[in-house]
């Protein structure tokens, strides 16, 4: 606000470098001590808070580049000695889960087979039924919807086993299909919520205009909901592709061991209990796991935080 | 909007009707899975179903066992703790992070990256760092121990009396940044001039903290609240991955109680009956929420 106030009077003190003698006063900002105290409370604690939520990557980085070795003998906080990428090499190709040997690669391949399709089913249904609710709600419409959001609220223990029968009953149960579905229809509270609300908000004039020119539930969806909401789908998509990544529990009640997920098997790699622990072969496979969702989040920015305030905040 | 009624319309199922088919997938979900599968859990936690669910009706004796269960009693015992402990740190973490962020300071996108980035991560992947940085022979005690001091003991993943301090120190470093994101949201809500306002009336900051913008931020305070406690009542993985419920049962949670249950001791009543008082837990926390926040207003 201030800024823009000064602006006209420092553009003309620009004009010659004698210019800003001319001016009366001091001008601009008061200038503030670097070293105040509280500058010092605040940024000390906010440095220290910083140092405690980055250490576990650090030392996650750190172990997965040291040789058993150097592991036994050291403290996990120092650097490594000498780096070394085999740790990764194994996690990746050949760390054992039961009688499987060919490591996290076959985990990673099962969650992008399972986290695609899931994501690409769940966003569609779920913008389809977001706005219907917004725009073309009836009878009974908005019943349905309060029952999704309060079975979000409901613990998955409860349904997990009335979906296995389910998908026992339809032959799903242990393929990757099934999980996908499972996938979907848990997915589909917040993300309708999601969507119910961004529909909501667009101006309701657009809609009317579209009806008179006779366009209809699909044609309205199509070409003009769909181009003007960009931004909430893909909000939606990074909500979703980090939530079915890291999902766990899904994974080990309907995968079989050569479908699992990558989280499933990286904890089957790391708390099996034959052999000896390899302790960077394990903090390798767990960066690796972690690997996806950690850069949805540092490319997405700001939208990751959009989506989780806007998956947090009441409908 | 578009269904205000028309009485010359004859027939109501047609209205609308694409919209109707385009949410026949959220209503299946809404009815058949949450609403059908809530109920043939609550139903069938009434029998004695042992490796396949059977509609033998025991009445409550599946309840009587579990609250007999010592390992039952240990998950409650456990996420009760949890729970307490969990809401009251990461609500005052969260707070206070936020209102450190909230002072105008640089770097704000930083710091609030490095607050936020373990939310993305899976609770797998948290639970195995915070078991690696626990190990008592390499991590934290370890380190501490070469440093000089030799009787420094803190090995809370082996040692059952503190195990789920272990525990909560993952999930906190995991959860806070949702928390102070949701604070910070909150904080940027209040107007500016209530700031200035106090100001002038030379209220010290940390007193218009405590009686004049927390209060203003109850709606916030009352939706994380629900957040986080519906997410405590789930907490699943994270005991998985840190410790497997060891040492023994002494970190066992409900969530895991029923998995076990229901998929390795082919106790299917234990399950549902389990399952169904976490369902009830949950419900003691929504239903007030959702009555008092939509419960008076008309929604729409």
């Amino acid at each position: 606000m201030d800024k823009s106030l000064t602006m006209p009077i420092s553009g003309a003190a620009i004009s010659g470098p004698a210019g800003s003698r001319l001016e009366a006063g001091p001008q601009g900002k008061r200038p503030r001590k670097v070293l105040s105290s509280r500058n010092v409370i605040v940024y000390g604690a906010l440095g220290l808070a910083a140092l405690y939520y980055l250490l576990p990557l650090y030392v996650m980085v750190v172990t997965s580049l040291k040789g058993m070795p150097e592991i036994r003998l050291g403290n996990i906080f120092s650097p490594p000695m000498e780096i070394t990428f085999e740790p990764w090499v194994k996690a990746w190709a050949q760390a054992c889960t039961g009688l499987n040997c060919d490591g996290l690669s076959r985990g990673f391949w099962n969650s992008v087979r399972i986290t695609v399709p899931s994501v690409i089913v769940s966003i569609a249904i779920a913008s389809v039924n977001g706005y219907a609710l917004a725009n073309w709600r009836f009878k009974g419409s908005e019943i349905f919807f309060t029952i999704l959001i309060v079975g979000a609220f409901i613990p998955y223990q409860v349904m997990i086993y009335p979906i296995v029968i389910v998908l026992r009953e339809m032959g799903l149960y242990g393929t990757l299909y099934g999980l996908i579905l499972v996938h979907s229809i848990f997915g589909m509270p917040i993300q309708t919520l999601l969507f119910r609300n961004y529909f909501v908000s667009l101006p309701e004039e657009l809609f009317k205009a579209a009806r008179i020119d006779g366009a209809g539930f699909w044609q309205i969806y199509l070409r003009i909901m769909l181009p003007m909401s960009l931004p909430i789908f893909v909000v939606s998509m990074i909500l979703q592709t980090t939530g079915i990544w890291n999902d766990f529990l899904f994974g080990v009640v309907f995968t079989r061991p050569d479908t699992y997920p990558m989280t499933v098997q990286l904890n089957n790699i790391v708390n099996s209990v034959q052999g000896v622990k390899e302790y960077n072969v394990n903090m390798a496979a767990t960066l690796l796991t972690g690997a996806v969702p950690l850069i949805v989040y540092f490319v997405s920015g700001r939208l990751f935080v959009r989506g989780i305030a806007a998956g947090a905040v009441k409908g | 909007m578009a269904a205000h009624t028309q009485p010359g319309r004859p027939n109501q199922l047609f209205r609308n009707l694409n919209s109707k088919i385009a949410s026949i997938p959220m209503m299946l979900t809404a009815v058949v899975i949450f609403l059908g599968g809530t109920i043939w859990t609550v139903v069938y936690s009434f029998t004695n179903s042992k490796l396949l669910p059977r509609l033998s009706f025991v009445g409550l004796e599946q309840y009587e066992r579990l609250w007999d269960t010592p390992r039952w009693i240990v998950s409650i015992q456990n996420l009760a703790t949890y729970g307490c402990l969990s809401l009251i740190f990461s609500l005052t973490i969260g707070f206070l992070l936020a209102a450190l962020m909230d002072q105008k300071i640089r770097f704000e996108n930083t710091f609030r990256t490095i607050f936020l980035y373990p939310f993305a991560l899976s609770f797998i992947v948290t639970g195995l760092v915070w078991q690696w940085i626990l190990n008592p022979e390499f991590g934290v005690q370890s380190v501490i121990r070469s440093l000089g001091w030799t009787s420094f003991a803190f090995d809370p993943l082996y040692n059952s009396d503190i195990v789920i301090y272990g525990i909560l120190i993952a999930a906190l470093w995991q959860g806070t940044g949702l928390v102070m994101c949701l604070m910070l949201a909150g904080l940027r809500g209040i107007d500016e001039d209530i700031w200035k306002a106090a100001r002038v009336d030379g209220i010290p900051m940390w007193k218009t903290y405590l009686f004049i913008i927390i209060p203003m931020m109850r709606p916030v305070f009352v939706t994380t609240l629900v957040i986080i406690a519906s997410g405590i009542v789930r907490i699943y993985d994270l005991v998985v991955a840190q410790t497997s419920g060891g040492p023994g049962i002494a970190s066992d949670v409900p969530a895991k109680y029923v998995y076990d249950y229901m998929f390795f001791a082919q106790n299917l009543g234990q399950g549902f009956a389990a399952s169904t008082m976490m369902l009830l837990a949950v419900a003691i926390i929504i239903v007030p929420w959702a009555y008092l926040e939509f419960g008076g207003r008309k929604r729409g």
